[in-house]
């Protein structure tokens, strides 16, 4: 199944893995608005209208309940299904589409109602209050943390739960209040008709879709989901994946071959960039950012954010460590190893709000070091003017790429809204070098870390982005040398000592795996993350990673092929956690540790040597037996019982209901994106009630739904990549054989469209939202549909966000036309679904454009406030 | 002109390619890796029009070219819902018709070789009248298919070459020597399939080598290399022809009796391909010609005649003489 | 049913990876919607042609194929002049014939993408290469008749008494080698007027080809055309009529010639009757016609004036003719109709395309399917 991603466009090489899977008899399915080259290769296509998967999703939920499909054994033994929830949780069915502990006052929710009963939970993933040991009484100050943005600590690993043996379960799935008639109670209106209406699936295709995966999802048979952006870039991003969870928990495809959810990840080594984050709210391995008021001390930090139970209970070994790391000898137990030097977060630095700093002035410097966000950022008007705010930007790249040169010839300098010459951004260009010219790793959507090797020099001045911030910081820790100034110290006594080599100091990047992968005390390579300890004998720069290095041996540079050894492929690169291909995979055996059918069997206990074993790496304590029970008061992984697969997670289980960690309810619920043709069939409430939205001139939105002035915009509009770009165009635009590939902007209309909208096929079209217009090229294509919506006809306008004004193609860039309302857990913007209006014929020039676009919202009666209402629901819920 | 004229393969094992086109993801990587790999220069930058095909066509500059089809008819027991959507008539005969209108405009510079200088102007987009679907827009599939030159057993660029400069390798495949060839061109309206092209700034023609270079240092073609699906299988023609029959025959058990081979038979118009394929379709739908002949198979009639014709000539005059002696 | 498993003791049945089967579990009835629909009367992709037409240029190559007959047609003039005691005729034709030869050699050269490579012609000698058997003829009619035309040159000077031409003893010499590389060269001349023919033809351009019996005896009399014309005007009145005579039974043969392609090729000699190349062949038979008409007349009454303008009008039908099948050739090659509809009505009456031609089940309702005509 894939879905919310183009996954033979966007993944073409992955994607040779789902052709051997069909060869193997596999079932390919695609949902996708446009017909792609992925839906021409699948068995089922189901288009649907962009922005609506969670009805689909919560339409299968329903389709499973209703008829009993679910796995049963799995869901009783694996997940949270059986748990009862407290008494104050009211969910959207009596709010109209809120959840209970909605706060008019904050425009957010006080999680505190959401929990299990009997006992308090802080999740790990996602937002995590402090303190929450102190407060097990449930009430407590659950906003308070809420502008850190410390958004997603910890990935999805895990959540802190302080007493298991207070959960209440009824095994039975009958209790009212037990996460299974929850669920079936909050989905039991996403029937076949609701997503008819919703989404604008025909009834008969939803039905086949959902017998298509019901009947490949049992014990001998397992469905996988794929999803990538088409998915993410919602208001309601993350709940699209958590509905994917909930419908592959309940269908016991987790941790189980040939299931899971997969996140198709984008830029190669975007997986390692969470990992070793370019995010500014983790440090490595997903350990959270310590607060400035609440974690003075390293003891505070880990007692507040580490899990009494699961693997997070080791939470202060992997932070020593990293400490370690970071500053060696300097790292003391008497100087709490440092942990004061880690910088505090402050409040949301997300890059969305980093621009509202820009256009607020508060942000004065901005390195852009492998982005092109004058191209590929939602509201790229914003984003320059956020970039002509700076005093200084440094842009890293290998070419000119728009944001190095919008302050000359941007589309804001086309239409007079800014002058090179009163722009007082100093803006420095260096040359990078590309990944062919340098050394590293990249850790991709499978958690694997692969070698690459330099293969030529950098061209020129050009250099790696390693050789640059090394030589930065030796460069600024020279000038520093012999300060005995306090605040100098974290950077002085920084480990800042990487072996050079060549004509240019290259450092090694071998050298700096090896210390992502640690040392133990004697500076031998670790092996394992379970080696590492909290007394500062080991150091270790991402927990996570620890074994990358394993022997002294570079283990991501191994390339033995598949036909050498098992199916599994230990041997080809190296994956974290501990080289495990498959995460949680206990779950691909039954509760007495045989595999749920022969035919499915990857791991399993084997009686005989008192251990698991299987194909991969076992993801459980390898010789924790099946009818393990734990005694009272365990701890850390000890504290979880011989069925208890979701090790990360606190009570072992599988979260159909997410009792903290979310900003947007414990359940995921459709919401329509934050522009909309149609109003929401299902609630009252409209929109995600937590979403992010600005009151910013720069950034208007458009009515929705039965607003008044929504029928200005009346088509839905989606982004997305083509095979032959990249990404902002920075790798392909440059480069003659991609760009001839596909030489120019475009849009895809349907016939339908382009005979209502009078387009033509090569013709020219604008495109306008509230913030800008474009033009485009018009391709007439049969791919496109519109769909049957609610009471009306929707018509949908796809644009590919490849192009810009630079390289050797250029082309309006679609980031024009979107907006800053973002997801509030991840803080991602909604590219994926808007609405539009389209035009025949190219963009007013100049001015003009301008007057074209503030025409539009004077048309729609577009103030500051449209469409940042939070709630439009009826009832505003309790604050229970 | 048949066997006895046209030299055979000679030496190694054939080798050759078989495209499985039921399989190709249209993902171009072929047509990127060939470039790459052989340094040929871009094709020139136009939006064509033809779905996702911007290159159009093989040519000097383009060794390996994706084809791409939209087409109102369904594939196999692939259900892409379209036939119940609220839909209108189809679009996809309509805008190839535009794009044919767009060529029609500019004879002579489109049809050629450089694809790029294509520039289909726009066109009104069809409103419901006869060039649609009676019913609607019905049923949609997307084909998409790789070209390349088909290293043909009875190569007519290999046979009209005056130069010699066009040869047959010890792995059965045609080579054009871009030292010996001096751009004469006979080669470009010899190829049956529209193959071989002159590079206009550089003078002499230029195609697909079958990576020649890097098959006698036993890597496989850059193109298949790099194909993801195993669209492009190289390997020695015989095992290739037998995996090729056994897949028509796996695809017609599932519903798709309108798969077939192209160029894998032995005794057609060229002898059979080197390069050969499944296709979904038609050939021409694919721009293939349904049934290729080697120019030179009709030669030596055609010397024949040339001779007879020659000796007439030499008559008439003869007669001339003698009736417009008087005259 | 997946053919594959994962068992404790591994994989099972792992099929070969490449064998994935598109769109066979959709689940809905084969062939619905694939009613054998009434092919398609044409398709193609996307109007774009099948083949490469020739990237010759008009003048270098059309020109060649005129001035490569001229060549041979005067040649043969010459020589029956030379045998019949026509001075003015072999002397016309054999200066006729060299220049001719000059010109299309060097528009052969000059259309060669690599002009300075001319040589590598003479690497090989290939009966399958028309074009190599012409480079051989050429290169051997080339010389003869240079020398024959030299022999007339320096005989003319010598009998101008131009200061520093040849004593009268080598006169002799010289008229001898005139007569013998003159006669040599009418030998060869016959197979210069008609290997064109076959050089074209010997093409996938599907007028070319197709016309493959006709064309090197459209060519040859088309050679007696334009040769003929150009000597008949060019030579004394009273010697002409040989010419006159070659010139009007090589036009009438060519236009009898095309009316018979017209006939047996069908729809794919329409280009010959469309657009520019059809406005070529219109002049060119206008033209043919009143030179012949021309011709006629001065043979009745002798009249110098009758056959220049008779002469240049048959030669210019020659020429008009050449150029007509050289674009009517290029069109039918840049249409992809003229080639997928000759080849399809072949390959559905054999009953094969290639190795399997499947019943063709898939068809959709679509009339004209993907593929349409260009407009
Ligand atoms: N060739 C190429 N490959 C790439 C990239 C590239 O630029 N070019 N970029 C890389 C990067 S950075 C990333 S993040 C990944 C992204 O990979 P993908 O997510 O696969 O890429 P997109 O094309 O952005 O979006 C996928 C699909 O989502 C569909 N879609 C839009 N809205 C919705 C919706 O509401 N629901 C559903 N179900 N589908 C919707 C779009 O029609 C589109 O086909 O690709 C990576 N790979
Ligand atoms: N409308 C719309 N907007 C989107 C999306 C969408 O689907 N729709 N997708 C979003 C997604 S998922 C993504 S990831 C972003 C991508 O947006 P960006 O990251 O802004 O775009 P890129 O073009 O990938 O920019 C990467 C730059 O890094 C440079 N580069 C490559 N390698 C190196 C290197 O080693 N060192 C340095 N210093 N530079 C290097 C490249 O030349 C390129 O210019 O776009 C987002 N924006
Ligand atoms: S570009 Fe790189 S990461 Fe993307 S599919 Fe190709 S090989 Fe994979
Ligand atoms: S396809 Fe054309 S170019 Fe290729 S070998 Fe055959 S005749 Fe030659
Ligand atoms: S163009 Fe070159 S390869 Fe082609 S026939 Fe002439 S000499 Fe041979
Ligand atoms: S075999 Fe080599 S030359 Fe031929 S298309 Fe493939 S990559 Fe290009
Ligand atoms: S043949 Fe292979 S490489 Fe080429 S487009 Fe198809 S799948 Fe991609
Ligand atoms: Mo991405």
């Amino acid at each position: 199944m894939v879905q919310g991603s183009n996954m033979a466009e966007c993944h073409p090489v992955g994607f040779q893995w789902v052709m051997a899977a069909k060869a193997r008899g596999a079932t390919l399915i695609h949902v996708d608005p446009r017909l792609t080259r992925t839906g021409a290769l699948a068995d089922l296509h189901v288009p649907l209208r962009a922005g609506t998967d969670i009805a689909l999703l919560g339409g299968l939920i329903n389709y499973v309940l209703c008829n009993g499909l679910e796995f049963r054994e799995y869901v009783v033994a694996y997940t949270n299904a059986a748990t009862i929830i407290g008494e104050q949780f009211r969910d959207t069915e009596d709010l109209d589409g809120l959840f209970s502990g909605w706060q008019d006052d904050k425009a957010g929710y006080a999680t505190d109602s959401w929990q299990y009963e009997g006992t308090s939970v802080a999740s790990s993933a996602g937002k995590r209050e402090r303190g929450t040991r102190a407060r097990h009484d449930g009430q407590g100050r659950s906003h308070e943390r809420q502008a850190t943005g410390r958004g997603h600590e910890h990935g999805s690993h895990g959540a802190a739960l302080s007493d298991l043996s207070n959960i209440r379960r009824d095994e039975t799935l009958r209790h009212p209040r037990c996460v299974f008639q929850l669920l079936k109670r909050h989905y039991s209106r996403y029937t076949p008709e609701m997503v008819a209406r919703v989404c604008g699936i025909p009834v008969d295709v939803f039905l086949q879709l959902a017998r298509m995966v019901t009947d490949n999802s049992t014990r001998d048979r397992t469905t996988a989901w794929a999803y990538a952006v088409g998915w993410t870039q919602h208001t309601v991003g993350v709940q699209y994946i958590r509905a994917a969870s909930v419908l592959q928990l309940l269908l016991g495809n987790i941790g189980r071959p040939g299931g899971g959810i997969l996140a198709l990840r984008g830029h190669a080594s975007i997986q390692g960039s969470t990992d070793i984050p370019t995010l500014y709210d983790l440090l490595p391995g997903y350990l959270p950012m310590p607060h400035p008021d609440a974690h003075g001390s390293l003891d505070e930090y880990v007692a507040d954010d580490s899990a009494d139970t699961g693997y997070w209970g080791n939470m202060r070994a992997y932070t020593v460590s990293l400490l370690k790391a970071y500053w060696g000898e300097a790292a003391t137990a008497d100087n709490d190893y440092c942990f004061d030097y880690l910088p505090r977060i402050t409040g949301d630095h997300s890059t969305y709000q980093t621009v509202k700093a820009q256009l607020d002035g508060s942000c004065k410097g901005y390195f852009l070091n492998g982005e092109n966000p004058a191209v590929g950022s939602a509201n790229a008007k914003a984003q320059r003017l956020g970039m002509a705010n700076l005093d200084w930007l440094v842009v890293r790249d290998f070419a000119l790429i728009e944001s190095a040169t919008w302050w000359r010839d941007g589309p804001e300098v086309e239409s007079g809204e800014l002058r090179p010459e009163t722009v007082g951004t100093e803006v420095f260009f260096l040359p990078a070098a590309a990944h062919t010219e340098k050394d590293g790793s990249f850790t991709n959507t499978q958690r694997m870390l692969q070698w690459h090797h330099a293969a030529v020099d950098p061209p020129g001045d050009a250099r790696s982005d390693l050789w640059f911030w090394f030589h930065l910081g030796r460069r600024i820790r020279a000038k520093l040398a012999g300060s005995t100034a306090e605040r100098d110290r974290p950077i002085l006594d920084l480990t800042w000592d990487y072996p050079t080599s060549g004509e240019h100091a290259e450092p090694s990047a071998e050298a700096v795996l090896r210390e992502i992968n640690g040392r133990a005390a004697d500076g031998t390579c670790l092996s394992s993350y379970q080696q590492l300890t909290d007394d500062g004998a080991t150091a270790c720069g991402c927990w996570i990673y620890c074994g990358a290095y394993a022997d002294g041996v570079n283990q991501a540079a191994r390339r033995k092929p598949h036909t050498e050894q098992n199916w599994v492929a230990p041997e080809w690169g190296w994956a974290w956690p501990a080289n495990r291909r498959l995460l949680y995979n206990r779950a691909s055996a039954d509760p007495e540790g045989r595999p749920w059918s022969e035919r499915k069997a990857y791991v399993w206990w084997d009686e005989g040597k008192g251990r698991w074993t299987g194909h991969d790496v076992p993801d459980f304590q390898p010789t924790k037996r099946p009818d393990h029970r734990p005694p009272p008061g365990a701890r850390r992984e000890d504290a979880l019982s011989g069925i208890d697969p979701f090790i990360m997670q606190a009570d072992g289980k599988g979260w159909l209901y997410v009792p903290a960690g979310l900003s947007d309810g414990p359940v995921p619920t459709h919401y329509e994106p934050q522009e909309s043709p149609v109003p929401n069939l299902l609630y009252g409430q409209q929109h995600n009630p937590a979403r992010q939205t600005s009151r910013r001139t720069v950034d208007p939105y458009q009515p929705s739904g039965d607003e008044p002035g929504s029928g200005v915009f009346p088509y839905a509009l989606t982004t997305y990549r083509l095979t032959e770009h990249h990404t902002a165009g920075g790798m392909s635009r440059w480069l003659p054989y991609l760009s001839e590939l596909q030489p120019e902007m475009f849009c895809e209309v349907s016939p339908e469209l382009a005979r209502e909208a009078g387009l033509e096929h090569l013709g020219w079209a604008t495109v306008v939202t509230a913030r800008e217009a474009i033009e485009a090229r018009v391709l007439v294509t049969d791919r496109m549909v519109p769909v049957r919506v609610h009471d009306r006809i929707v018509h949908q306008v796809g644009v590919p966000y490849h192009w810009g004004g630079n390289g050797l193609t250029t082309g309006d860039s679609a980031n024009e036309l979107t907006h800053l309302s973002l997801d509030p857990n991840v803080h991602i913007q909604e590219t994926k679904a808007l609405s539009c209006d389209v035009r025949p014929g190219r963009r007013p020039r100049g001015a003009d454009r301008i007057a074209l676009v503030e025409e539009y919202r004077r048309r729609a009666g577009i103030t500051a406030e449209t469409g940042t209402a939070p709630r439009t629901a009826a009832s505003p819920g309790g604050t229970a | 002109m048949s066997d006895g004229l046209l030299e055979q393969p000679t030496g190694r094992q054939r080798m050759g390619f078989f495209t499985d086109t039921s399989i190709c993801i249209g993902c171009k990587a072929c047509e990127v890796a060939c470039k790459e790999w052989n340094q040929v220069p871009d094709d020139g930058l136009s939006l064509l029009g033809m779905s996702y095909d911007n290159t159009g066509m093989l040519g000097a500059d383009t060794w390996r070219h994706v084809a791409f089809i939209e087409q109102d008819r369904p594939l196999g027991r692939q259900n892409n819902s379209v036939t119940v959507m609220p839909t209108g008539p189809s679009g996809t005969a309509s805008t190839a018709a535009v794009v044919a209108a767009g060529l029609g405009d500019k004879h002579g510079s489109m049809l050629g070789t450089q694809t790029g200088r294509v520039h289909p102007g726009p066109q009104p987009h069809a409103t419901p009248d006869g060039h649609v679907s009676p019913g609607g827009r019905t049923e949609l599939r997307w084909l998409m298919a790789s070209d390349v030159c088909k290293h043909c057993t009875h190569a007519a660029c290999l046979d009209v070459c005056p130069t010699g400069s066009l040869i047959r390798t010890e792995f059965g495949t045609v080579v054009v020597q871009e030292d010996i060839c001096n751009g004469c061109g006979y080669c470009v309206p010899a190829c049956p399939y529209g193959v071989i092209d002159r590079r206009e700034r550089d003078g002499r023609v230029w195609k697909c080598t079958l990576c020649y270079d890097r098959m006698t240092d036993g890597q496989e073609p850059a193109c298949a290399k790099a194909c993801p699906t195993d669209s492009i299988q190289f390997g020695p023609l015989d095992e290739l022809r037998e995996r090729a029959a056994r897949r028509v025959e796996q695809l017609h058990g599932v519903g798709m009796p309108e798969a077939r081979l192209y160029g894998a038979d032995p005794d057609d118009g060229v002898g059979g391909t080197g390069a050969f394929f499944l296709l979904l379709d038609e050939p021409e739908v694919y721009g293939f010609p349904p049934d290729p002949v080697v120019t030179t198979r009709d030669l030596p009639r055609m010397w024949r005649h040339a001779a007879l014709a020659a000796a007439g000539v030499a008559a008439t005059v003869l007669a001339a003489f003698v009736t417009g002696a008087r005259r | 049913m997946t053919r594959h498993e994962v068992r404790r003791d591994g994989l099972r049945d792992e099929t070969p990876e490449r064998e994935a089967l598109i769109g066979a579990k959709g689940g809905r009835r084969p062939g619905r919607g694939g009613e054998m629909v009434p092919p398609a009367e044409f398709r193609s992709y996307y109007g774009r042609s099948v083949l490469k037409p020739p990237v010759w240029s008009a003048r270098d190559i059309a020109g060649y194929l005129f001035l490569g007959g001229v060549a041979g047609g005067a040649a043969l003039l010459a020589a029956g002049g030379d045998l019949t005691g026509r001075g003015s005729m072999r002397r016309a034709g054999r200066l006729i014939s060299a220049g001719a030869t000059g010109l299309g050699l060097a528009a052969l050269i000059h259309d060669l993408g690599r002009p300075a490579r001319f040589a590598h012609m003479l690497r090989v000698l290939k009966p399958t290469s028309p074009m190599s058997v012409g480079t051989w003829l050429l290169g051997g009619f080339g010389p003869l008749v240079g020398a024959a035309a030299a022999a007339e040159l320096v005989g003319a000077a010598t009998a101008a008494g131009v200061s520093g031409a040849l004593p009268p003893s080598a006169g002799a010499a010289v008229r001898a080698l005139g007569r013998s590389s003159g006669l040599a060269a009418s030998l060869v001349a016959p197979a210069l007027t008609t290997y064109t023919g076959v050089l074209i033809a010997n093409t996938a351009v599907p007028l070319w080809h197709d016309a493959h019996r006709e064309l090197p005896y459209l060519f040859g009399a088309s050679a007696l055309a334009g040769a003929g014309g150009l000597v008949a005007a060019s030579t004394a009145v009273d010697e002409a009529g040989p010419a006159r005579a070659a010139g009007i039974a090589g036009v009438l043969m060519e236009q009898a010639l095309d009316r018979r392609i017209h006939k047996r090729l069908g729809m794919v000699a329409e280009p010959l009757d469309q657009g520019y190349p059809g406005r070529l062949m219109r002049a060119s038979r206008l033209a043919g016609r009143a030179g012949a008409v021309l011709l006629a007349g001065s043979a009745l009454r002798r009249s110098k004036a009758l056959d220049v303008a008779g002469g240049l009008a048959l030669a210019a039908s020659s020429l008009l003719a050449r150029f007509g099948y050289f674009h009517a050739g290029n069109a039918s090659a840049t249409d992809p109709r003229y080639t997928v509809v000759p080849q399809r009505e072949r390959a559905d009456r054999a009953g094969s395309v290639g190795a399997q031609h499947p019943a063709d089940l898939g068809g959709g309702r679509g009339v004209r399917g993907e593929g349409q005509e260009p407009a």
